[in-house]
């Protein structure tokens, strides 16, 4: 099962490659990756998510929790979170789609961020499935160039 | 105070309790050991390879229940470490490496004996850190050391610049440690060991499973009373030998791939499995699926990644294997369900039974009177020794059959490579533990392959007057993988065989030390006693049956009742 796992470290060098370096020696699964600083200048919160069973995924959040840079490990399937994706796709876009194409953003709630003569760069943020909807929607229509973020997650305000 | 790097390096060591220190020197920590001409607090052994540096601490870390300490150069003198250190890490052995690195300026450029340890070593090491500014010099070294001996020791490394600790540093006096994101916990969950103690008090077949982590948190005394108190029968992991007495009745010896047939059998067999400071490696479980596969296991370890890692556990108790062993065996004294005599009475049939495997499949060996059995040798040396020296392995059969046939009964009397397995280890471990315990018998029980791997360390143990001795079972065989390939490759052996082999009598005459060699079983009582009486470093060279194999075998992936007998 897939899980997103949210780690806070501290922002030291190396730190990343000893998270990484974990999942590789130990064999377990990194289906994206994504980290930035937090609001405290040291501290950094790297969002994973994986994939494995109930023991795999025991194993892994010990595992990091044992490593001496890592502050707090969340795995979110265990509370109620928002989770998004970004992609910015460079789509065609020439006389005869550009209205297309401009439609299909305005569904996907998508916004343009650069235009030329015969394309646009297009930015979506959603979940996993939305940005592949989009990209599925647009592939046929020509998308020249992709790039896609891993998984960011935070978990929802308390309901009371 | 103001003062060089590298002075505030000894002062941190000796601050820290270091007496002895491993090491060899090069270009990168010149600087250091300029520094330590002027310690008088410190003790450096100058080992002829790095890897012997680490083994020699590891060893000496271990006998002294404290941490050992090494310090090598940068590139070479760096990597020729990773070995001692991944086997330290494996076994969970308190220590701290230092090495020395190029200047900080030149790190990255490929420079001349630069090598990225921080990222060779990150998968092997506990914690490693680059210290890469003057100022962080001082407060790295005390937590490099605060890591290597809280929680669940292990190794670790801190590279050191050139220029780091050529630099002016300030030096303060120590503050106790606290550090955002370690707390390792000590103390078991009350519930979690009420829970424990109740089952334990049900159980009808219970087997203790006693590993390294009891020898580790000291807690042997209070794992014995735990046994003795409600009449368990104990079986030891090679890390744990010596964490409950070896001659006790209680005791059921090793278990696992080389255990007692008996061990093997009650674990297979138990209702109530409680693993204490033991982490269900494969050479114990074999086939997973078959490994006590009627029991509850409870668990007890520091490191809550040990817990439900292989074997699902039923009643986890993170803590230290003192505070929490001591805690059950205080429910129990307080206890009103609880009488010595209702639990003697509840296992009777349970020990019964497992006397009755006992003397179905005693371990043993054939005995001939022409030829040396090394468990004979073994033997011997336990018997002349009074079961009271501390013994080192190389890896192989040799530490397979010191294992079997030399019943400790102290913890900290036992040194090998458990985890990592690696040959060469027993030797340099012999001289750390000989510096750690000078006034102590210490054997290295080695094989004529392994001894081969760092026996250069002889000029060390010449050196520092270790009156270390090796017995060496020499079958002229690297004898364990040679055990498989007449068991499971049609007795092909390729690659076993030393054909050119040294005099290891005149090897060590060439050093200085002392060479014996036996041949007749009748030699070795002499040989030894001889041996133990030289104030020099002694060789031993048994020469022992050719294709003596180590039993009870379980095949690799076979379950633990499948066992090879003798």
């Amino acid at each position: 099962m897939k899980h997103t796992i949210s780690v806070l470290l501290q922002n030291k060098p190396g730190v990343l490659s000893r998270v990484t370096g974990l999942f590789s020696g130990r064999g377990f699964n990194i289906d994206s990756l994504s980290v930035a600083e937090t609001l405290e200048k040291d501290v950094s919160c790297l969002t994973l998510v994986t994939h494995g069973d109930e023991a795999i995924i025991e194993q892994i959040t010990k595992q990091l929790h044992k490593l001496i840079d890592v502050i707090k490990v969340t795995d979110m399937a265990e509370h109620d979170h928002v989770e998004r994706e970004m992609a910015i796709i460079r789509v065609k876009a020439e006389s005869n789609t550009r209205a297309e194409v401009l439609r299909v953003i305005d569904i996907f709630r998508g916004k343009v961020v650069d235009v030329s003569p015969k394309s646009y760069v297009v930015e979506v943020t959603g979940s996993k499935t939305k940005v592949q909807a989009i990209i599925d929607i647009l592939r046929p229509i020509g998308i020249q160039e992709i790039v896609r973020t891993g998984a960011i997650a935070i978990t929802r305000g308390k309901k009371f | 105070m103001k003062m060089k790097g590298s002075q505030a390096f000894v002062k941190c060591l000796e601050e820290q309790g270091v007496e002895v220190i491993f090491g060899f020197p090069g270009g990168a920590v010149i600087d250091l050991y300029d520094e330590l001409l002027n310690a008088d607090k410190l003790t450096h052994v100058l080992v002829r390879h790095e890897q012997a540096a680490v083994h020699a601490a590891d060893a000496y870390g271990r006998v002294k229940g404290e941490v050992g300490v090494a310090l090598v150069t940068s590139g070479p003198g760096a990597t020729n470490t990773v070995t001692g250190i991944a086997s330290a890490y494996c076994d969970s052995i308190p220590m701290v490496v230092f090495t020395g690195q190029v200047p900080t300026m030149l790190i990255g450029n490929d420079a001349f004996q630069e090598v990225d340890i921080v990222g060779i070593t990150r998968p092997v090491t506990k914690h490693n850190y680059l210290v890469k500014k003057p100022e962080d010099l001082i407060p790295t070294i005390r937590e490099a050391f605060h890591l290597a001996r809280s929680g669940r020791p292990g190794p670790v490394l801190v590279d050191l610049p050139k220029d780091v600790i050529g630099a002016m540093v300030s030096y303060t006096e120590p503050k106790p440690i606290k550090m955002r994101t370690y707390k390792p916990t000590y103390e078991p969950h009350p519930g979690q060991i009420e829970k424990a103690c109740k089952t334990i008090l049900k159980a009808r077949k219970p087997v203790l499973y006693v590993g390294g982590g009891v020898i580790n948190a000291n807690a042997s005394q209070a794992v014995t009373e735990l046994a003795k108190k409600l009449d368990i029968p104990v079986t030891m992991t090679l890390m744990g030998l010596g964490g409950f007495p070896g001659t006790d009745q209680l005791s059921m010896g090793m278990l696992g791939m080389h255990g007692t047939y008996y061990a093997n059998m009650a674990v297979a067999n138990c209702d109530l499995l409680i693993a204490v400071g033991a982490r269900f490696d494969d050479r114990v479980t074999g086939r997973i699926d078959a490994f006590a596969p009627n029991a509850k296991v409870i668990h007890v370890d520091i490191d809550p990644s040990s817990i439900s890692k292989n074997v699902r556990v039923d009643i986890p108790i993170v803590a230290d294997c003192l505070h929490a062993v001591t805690a059950m065996n205080t429910w129990f004294d307080g206890s009103k369900e609880f009488t010595k005599k209702a639990a003697k009475e509840q296992h009777k049939e349970w020990h019964k039974q497992i006397k009755e495997w006992k003397n179905r499949h005693p371990l043993g060996y054939v005995e001939e009177s022409d030829i040396i059995k090394p468990q004979f040798v073994v033997q011997k040396l336990h018997e002349l020794t009074k079961g009271d020296a501390i013994i080192t392995t190389e890896v192989g059969q040799n530490q397979m059959w010191a294992a079997q046939f030399y019943h400790f009964n102290k913890p900290r009397h036992f040194m090998t490579s458990g985890g990592l397995g690696v040959m060469g280890y027993g030797f340099p471990a012999a001289i750390g533990a000989q510096m750690a315990a000078p006034k102590q018998t210490v054997i290295d029980i080695a094989g004529d392959g392994s001894i081969q791997m760092n026996i250069q360390e002889l000029a060390t143990a010449r050196q520092y007057k270790c009156p270390v001795k090796i017995a060496i079972l020499n079958n002229n065989y690297l004898g364990m993988v040679r055990q498989w390939q007449e068991l499971f490759y049609d007795k092909k052996y390729a690659h076993t065989t030393l054909d050119v082999a040294p005099d290891f009598v005149k090897l060590a005459e060439a050093y200085g030390a002392v060479g014996l060699r036996a041949t007749k079983p009748s030699e070795v009582e002499p040989v030894i006693k001889e041996a133990l009486k030289t104030k020099n470093t002694v060789i031993m060279d048994f020469v022992i049956s050719r294709e003596e194999g180590v039993y009870p075998m379980v095949p690799a992936g076979k379950a633990t009742t499948e066992m090879l007998l003798v």
